[in-house]
């Protein structure tokens, strides 16, 4: 295959990919009884300036969660439970930064470690189960998730106080803050200080996964798991440490707005992050990059759905819906196009073997 | 992932997971529906120049029949009566307060200064917001103040409801009417703004006969979606309640609460429910109508409006505005004839007792 159509395919699997996504949306809304064309200039047009902020502070918290779920996803290893990993790691860092045993930085430093350990023995649960009693993790995990939530609604109502119609727990303490970046000068809306986190993330991710033995064993499990047993790899010991380190990942969701807006955990704690970003690494295929767009993708289209609702009337429903055909069609449309290159790839060799042929006979 | 089954059953369920927030909006495709539909235009054909109301909802939104609607009820009458313009804007499911502060902003650039906010998850974002805007004035639905200081914005009004007090009349009108000595409440979300529900409920019940029994399920214990999105949830432990004995059951989860009326239709003749905030027996099927005995009227529609009418004439609440049974802000419903006139003129008398500071409900349990 010349590298000219080797580049072409490449190209053509995402573009297709967001031309159904498009189409399918537009079929949708049209069904609903509301105008595309609306939709379409109000999701395309430029947000205003405040919004970036808001788009990269929600994507950096999507960029983690998808980075937890495809660290997972790399070897096979269906982690859907960054949900309750994120809550139990978020409260436990909650609770821990509030008690203010450690002074300043330290403070929020140790917190950290804190959420990471909590969302990584949170994992190692489902870990246990799978590599002492074979529990596939897709139940266990999605059990765990049930159970992490109604364990830290309960344990916050016994910790918390009550504030209004909420409990919460005690205040980090000011000195553990940190502090916001100004993106865009003179607004008031300001990208949290640990959205750093993210970046942080992404390459250490990037390393881990392409440089170093652990990435290398982790990828082969993914590709096949009997070929990496045949090659020496620790399967069980890869799933441990797979699961533990998608739960220290999940357990820096929360981190960025809790030092940076909320300074405590509370009952009106963001939910459903976990969950995105499984979207959110699949649309991404898995890849350090490619979850950083979809964070992006995710986070614009979230933040477009007021102005849907407001400007255009269009109810904030068809954002989740668009984000779910995106998901599907990036999904399908890579499967089609990597069937057509191997059935590509297939011909070519079949017709070089001929031609080989060809040549051998008239040789002899 | 090359292997096409994980890779299917993976998409399937992150798939299911996302869109989850949306499905259980699925379940309920009644008439009611349509109607909603029609009627959200209020803001649309509204072009008077009274106030500029922007509504900024929880998840769920217009459609619950039951406290969304509600304050959707309010919004109506403020454009009839008030010449009001308006705007709506619905949640989405995962929100953080961040997202509510972008959602308030967004309805102010759009040339809105009479805001509310309903539900209280909007305490925090109110807050935040309010202080850039002076001349803007914020309505928080069952709002508190969560800052530290607890000083009063000008511009922000917290307007709350004596739930308990209108529970204690339907648990007292349960009491009543329950043959079983068994009676039921459901909660969306085991919160304290729930919780007063139940304890208004309980104490309701008991001040009428203390031997009756009360079971009690709340459907999440903070997850809104959870709690008052799902009707199928609502449905199931409705039933387990009749199975188990009950034949009055009160449910405070909104939209979840539509489930409630599904089980009583299937649990038949002889079984009841009661309904939260709106006068649900008006908006519910006409099958499921005969079975709902009565509702605790949470008169958001009266907060709505009667903030509107204060920004209008020029005297915006703000600090804490308390509607309860004396200021006719919580009541209960007489719409269903299948309630005995002789439970209403015992409930109507417990209700006097309320007002005149006689039986003091409790509120937390």
């Amino acid at each position: 295959m010349s590298l000219a159509r080797r580049v072409l395919l490449g190209a053509t699997a995402p573009v297709l990919a967001f031309a159904v996504a498009a189409l399918v949306t537009t079929v949708v809304i049209v069904g609903a009884g509301a105008s595309p064309g609306e939709f379409w200039q109000v999701l395309l047009s430029a947000p205003e300036a405040r919004y970036y902020v808001s788009i990269v502070n929600s994507a950096a918290v999507l960029y983690l969660s998808g980075l937890a779920a495809a660290i997972g996803f790399r070897m096979n290893l269906f982690n859907i439970g960054v949900e309750g990993q994120y809550r139990v790691a978020t409260f436990a860092g909650a609770v821990f930064a509030g008690w203010a045993v450690l002074p300043g930085p330290l403070n929020t430093v140790a917190a950290i470690l804190v959420a990471m350990a909590a969302g990584a023995a949170w994992a190692g649960i489902a870990a246990l189960l799978r590599v002492t009693r074979g529990v596939s993790e897709v139940i266990s995990t999605i059990m765990l998730n049930a159970i992490a939530l109604s364990l830290v609604a309960y344990l916050l109502q016994k910790v918390g106080s009550r504030e209004g119609q909420t409990y919460v727990t005690d205040a980090i303490p000011r000195s553990a803050w940190v502090p916001s970046i100004p993106l865009i000068p003179g607004e008031i809306s300001q990208v949290y200080g640990l959205a750093l986190l993210a970046l942080v993330a992404g390459v250490g991710f990037s390393v881990l996964l392409r440089r170093s033995r652990f990435g290398f064993d982790l990828r082969a499990t993914g590709e096949s798991e009997s070929a990496a047993v045949a090659s020496g790899v620790d399967v069980k010991r890869m799933v441990v440490w797979a699961m533990l380190l998608s739960g220290a990942l999940a357990g820096l969701i929360g981190m960025p707005e809790l030092f940076g807006a909320s300074h405590a955990y509370g009952s009106t704690i963001q939910t459903g992050i976990g969950f995105t970003g499984i979207a959110v690494a699949l649309l991404g295929r898995n890849n350090a990059w490619g979850i950083a767009f979809a964070a992006m993708v995710f986070a614009y289209l979230n933040q477009q759905a007021s102005p849907l609702s407001i400007e255009a009337d269009i109810s904030t429903e068809i954002i989740a819906v668009t984000q779910g055909v995106v998901v599907l069609s990036v999904v399908i449309v890579y499967e089609v196009v990597r069937r057509y290159r191997v059935r590509l790839e297939q011909t070519e060799v079949a017709r070089a073997l001929r031609q080989q042929r060809k040549e051998q006979g008239v040789a002899a | 992932m090359r292997n096409p089954a994980r890779l299917a059953a993976g998409v399937v369920a992150s798939a299911a997971l996302v869109l989850s927030g949306c499905a259980s909006g699925g379940d309920d495709t009644s008439a009611s529906d349509e109607e909603t539909a029609a009627s959200e235009d209020v803001c649309e054909s509204a072009d008077g120049d009274g106030p500029a109301i922007g509504l900024a909802y929880d998840v769920g939104g217009v459609g619950d029949q039951s406290f969304n609607d509600s304050a959707y009820a309010g919004l109506s009458r403020a454009v009839e009566e008030l010449d009001a313009t308006c705007a709506q804007a619905a949640a989405q499911a995962g929100e953080n307060d961040a997202d509510r502060e972008e959602r308030l902003r967004t309805l102010i650039d759009g040339g809105y200064d009479t805001i509310i906010g309903v539900g209280f998850v909007y305490s925090v974002a109110v807050y935040n917001v309010a202080p850039d805007f002076p001349e803007v004035y914020f309505g928080i639905i069952d709002g508190f103040n969560p800052t530290e200081s607890q000083k009063d914005l000008p511009n922000v009004a917290n307007i709350g409801f004596a739930a308990n007090e209108g529970s204690f009349l339907v648990g007292a009108a349960a009491a009543l009417t329950t043959e079983s000595d068994n009676v039921g409440f459901i909660g969306g979300t085991n919160t304290p703004l729930i919780q007063a529900f139940e304890a208004g409920f309980n104490a309701g019940v008991e001040e009428v006969d203390p031997q009756i029994e009360i079971q009690s399920q709340y459907l999440s214990q903070d997850d809104p979606v959870k709690g008052f999105e799902n009707p199928a949830g609502g449905e199931t432990a409705a039933t387990g309640m009749y199975e188990n004995g009950a034949d009055v059951i009160y449910h405070a989860a909104g939209k979840s609460g539509l489930g409630l009326f599904d089980a009583v239709v299937q649990a038949g003749e002889g079984n009841w429910a009661i309904g939260v905030d709106s006068d649900q027996y008006l908006t519910a099927d006409p099958d499921q109508q005969p079975y709902i005995l009565t509702s605790m009227l949470k008169r958001v529609d009266t907060g709505v409006f009667e903030f509107a009418q204060g920004v209008a004439e020029g005297n915006p609440p703000s600090g804490y505005v308390t509607y309860d049974l004396a200021s006719g802000g919580v009541d209960y419903s007489t719409s269903n004839d299948a309630l005995p006139t002789e439970v209403i003129e015992q409930v109507d008398q417990f209700k006097q007792q309320i007002i005149d500071d006689e039986i003091e409900v409790p509120s937390e349990l």
